[in-house]
């Protein structure tokens, strides 16, 4: 071996792949900008896949949104049936192709006209495709679906070598160029194999049916030269044509606003620091059958309305009007939210469509409406339609689109009964900032209902099991009565209340006798000490008088003893003492 | 290109035959080669044979309905065939003209 050196080239400078948008909802984000512009694009799906559609949407957003006319060869389908089937979609190909915007071609060979009598080429065809695109000015061309041809020209080995003589002339011609092909088997993408003749990207369309519901779903299995998601989308063709669900945000970025919205129940609100919910934070409502989590979900949206804010309502379970009237029972009317514009609901039995059906319709209504919060209830009726594992993607897809709108979402979640409660059905706790639990309480006989706030991200909240009542005036949250048993509800806590009350009279009158006691006492006391004082008194004057008698006679002898001394002139001291003694006596 | 002999020997349809190509190729040379020398060898007086360059005429191609070329389009009372190909089995185009039945 000889070691050539090698001239080390220095690599180009990395050159962007050129692209080109399809205007097709949500594929131009999971490829980063459209197809590869001036390459094929192999398209394979099974029978109904929607390859058709696809090719047809691909050509009429290149027309009508980026001034690039198309070419749609037909190898299956007329071009009535293509123009009726286009216009459920809502283009107008008629239109088109008299405004010189598109261009269509059937190819239809009959087998029974054909015979081989030696070696052909597909210069035909390539002459109407150029002839096509040449009439137009064409930038993109969708070949639908070439294949065809296998089964109706002989020898496969030239077809093979023609076809993908036709997509190198396709390239040189810098064509983007779609070529749909039908994949019958999950091994291989296309039936004959041309997918080796298309290099630079492939995308797989798929129809599964689960349980009876079908789902379309999007893969891109390959795109040279670019990043791509790698996820399996879920694709949806309704009359606005096709919309294709970039599945989850790629990163964790969305924003976190500190606002705060209130739920419209004061002491909900107070269990949550006093403020109520984090705007554009998710929200749980789970619970068995019956404890009241549409009410509560009727109060957020109440609330949100008298702010002026809308909201988008996605009824699983109950009519409309059936969520009216009911929340009309207790208090809440939402219809002249309705009339407002301020409301929307959007009903739909979960089995209708696949759940990413609903997951696409759901996007839809949203990106239509602006709400400024989501009420789903319940997230639990989607398991009708679909896997566990599928629910969860869905919701976590959902969320996620949510957040980076800052809208306030409301799921409610029916537990089934003898479940454990704080494992919610569909497992998607984690999901959720908030989470309330409704619970019923089964106590003596009777169900009450009870709520607390199991967890809240972000915010202090109360750790308290409260009651509430549904009332005609809204729900209502009690005050909180323990009982050795845990909070007492219903009646237990009627029964409390009314124990407490008699205690509290009691205790009232026990206080009261005290009183009157102490009044008896005090004025025994009294009683007593006026006797006594009487007593005293009467003894004072006894003692008083036996005093100055006393002193009386105390003054009597030394009186006539001071006489005695006076008259016998002996002693002056004696005579003194006794004239001062006398003094004050005289005063 | 056309060489018409419409010279009437039997009470027998004239075979309108028309030979779709591209451009002057080896290939189309040989069809018409091949064409006229079958022809000449089972339909004297009896053909008419227009040779059209799907090149000058592209609508052509999308109003007959022509994918491979050449493709040999045969007119008949009641149907109209096409044989594609170089015409070199000759075998198969008589089958085609509906003169040599199958087998």
């Amino acid at each position: 071996m000889t070691p050539t050196p090698k001239k080390k080239t220095r690599p180009a400078p990395p050159k962007a792949l050129l692209k080109s948008l399809t205007g097709i909802q949500g594929l131009d984000e999971i490829t980063g900008g459209g197809l590869p512009t001036g390459r094929p694009t192999l398209l394979s799906g099974g029978a109904g896949s929607g390859k058709t559609m696809f090719g047809l949407e691909f050509l009429v957003r290149g027309a009508t949104q980026y001034d690039e006319p198309g070419v749609f060869i037909s190898f299956e389908e007329t071009i009535p049936d293509l123009t009726k089937n286009a216009a459920s979609l809502g283009f107008d190909l008629t239109r088109m192709v008299a405004d010189k915007k598109l261009f269509m071609d059937h190819v239809h060979i009959s087998r029974s006209e054909i015979a081989e009598t030696g070696e052909y080429d597909l210069d035909g065809l390539f002459i109407r495709i150029a002839d096509a695109v040449q009439q137009v000015g064409a930038k993109r061309v969708v070949l639908d679906t070439i294949e065809a041809l296998f089964g109706q020209l002989p020898n496969p080995a030239i077809l093979r070598a023609e076809i993908r003589r036709l997509f190198g002339w396709l390239k040189s011609r810098g064509l983007t160029t779609v070529i749909t092909a039908e994949r019958d088997r999950p091994e291989k993408l296309t039936r004959n194999g041309i997918e080796e003749f298309v290099s630079d990207c492939v995308i797989v369309l798929d129809n599964r049916v689960r349980e009876e519901i079908s789902t379309r779903r999007l893969r891109i299995v390959k795109y040279r030269g670019s990043t791509h998601g790698t996820n399996e989308y879920p694709f949806l063709i309704d009359e606005h044509g096709i919309s294709v669900l970039p599945i989850s945000s790629l990163g964790l970025d969305h924003p976190a606003p500190a606002g705060r919205i209130s739920t419209g129940i004061d002491r909900l609100d107070g269990m949550m620091g006093g403020k109520g919910f984090f705007r554009g934070s998710s929200i749980m409502l789970s619970g068995t059958a019956g404890t009241g989590k549409t009410s509560v979900a009727a109060h957020v949206v109440d609330a949100a309305c008298r702010r002026g804010e809308k909201c988008l309502y996605f009824t699983f379970e109950e009519s409309p009007k059936q969520v009216i009237r009911n929340m009309r029972s207790i208090g809440i009317d939402l219809e002249p939210w309705v009339h407002r514009g301020l409301l929307q609901f959007h009903a739909a039995r979960p089995t209708y469509g696949g759940i990413e059906e609903i997951l696409l319709v759901t996007h839809k209504q949203i990106s239509i409406f602006h709400p400024n919060i989501v009420v789903v209830d319940p997230i639990t009726n989607l398991l009708m339609a679909s896997t566990l594992h599928e629910v969860r993607s869905m919701l976590t897809r959902l969320i996620d689109f949510l957040k980076t709108q800052e809208i306030t979402a409301v799921f409610s979640s029916l537990t089934a009964a003898g479940s454990d409660l704080e494992a919610s059905e569909v497992d998607v706790s984690s999901l959720m900032d908030t989470w309330l639990l409704l619970k019923a309480i089964e106590v003596g006989g009777e169900r009450n209902r009870a709520l607390y706030v199991l967890k809240s991200r972000g915010m202090e909240h109360s750790n308290q099991i409260r009651e509430f009542v549904l009332t005609d005036d809204g729900l209502r949250m009690l005050d909180v009565y323990l009982g050795p048993d845990g909070v007492l509800t219903g009646s237990a806590r009627m029964s409390q209340e009314a124990r407490e009350r008699a205690a509290g009279t009691s205790r009232r009158q026990h206080l009261d006798g005290c009183k009157r006691e102490l009044d008896r006492k005090r004025e025994m006391f009294e009683a007593r000490m006026t006797l006594l004082r009487a007593e005293f008194e009467v003894e004072e004057e006894v003692i008083q008088q036996s005093i100055s008698q006393s002193k009386l006679l105390d003054a009597e002898l030394s009186e006539g003893r001071g006489q005695m001394v006076r008259s016998r002139e002996a002693d002056a001291s004696a005579y003194k003492k006794v004239g001062r003694a006398l003094a004050p006596r005289k005063r | 290109m056309a060489t018409p002999k419409p010279k009437k020997k039997q009470k027998a349809d004239v075979y309108a035959l028309r030979l779709f190509v591209a451009g002057e190729t080896p290939k189309s040379a040989r069809a018409i080669a091949n064409l006229r020398l079958l022809c000449e060898q089972h339909l004297k007086n009896r053909y008419h044979i227009e040779v059209i360059d799907l090149l000058e005429n592209p609508h052509l191609a999308r109003g007959n309905q022509i994918v491979a070329v050449p493709t040999l389009e045969i007119k008949l009372p009641h149907d109209v065939r096409k044989v594609i190909g170089d015409l070199s089995n000759t075998d198969r185009v008589l089958v085609g003209l509906a003169i040599q039945p199958l087998g």
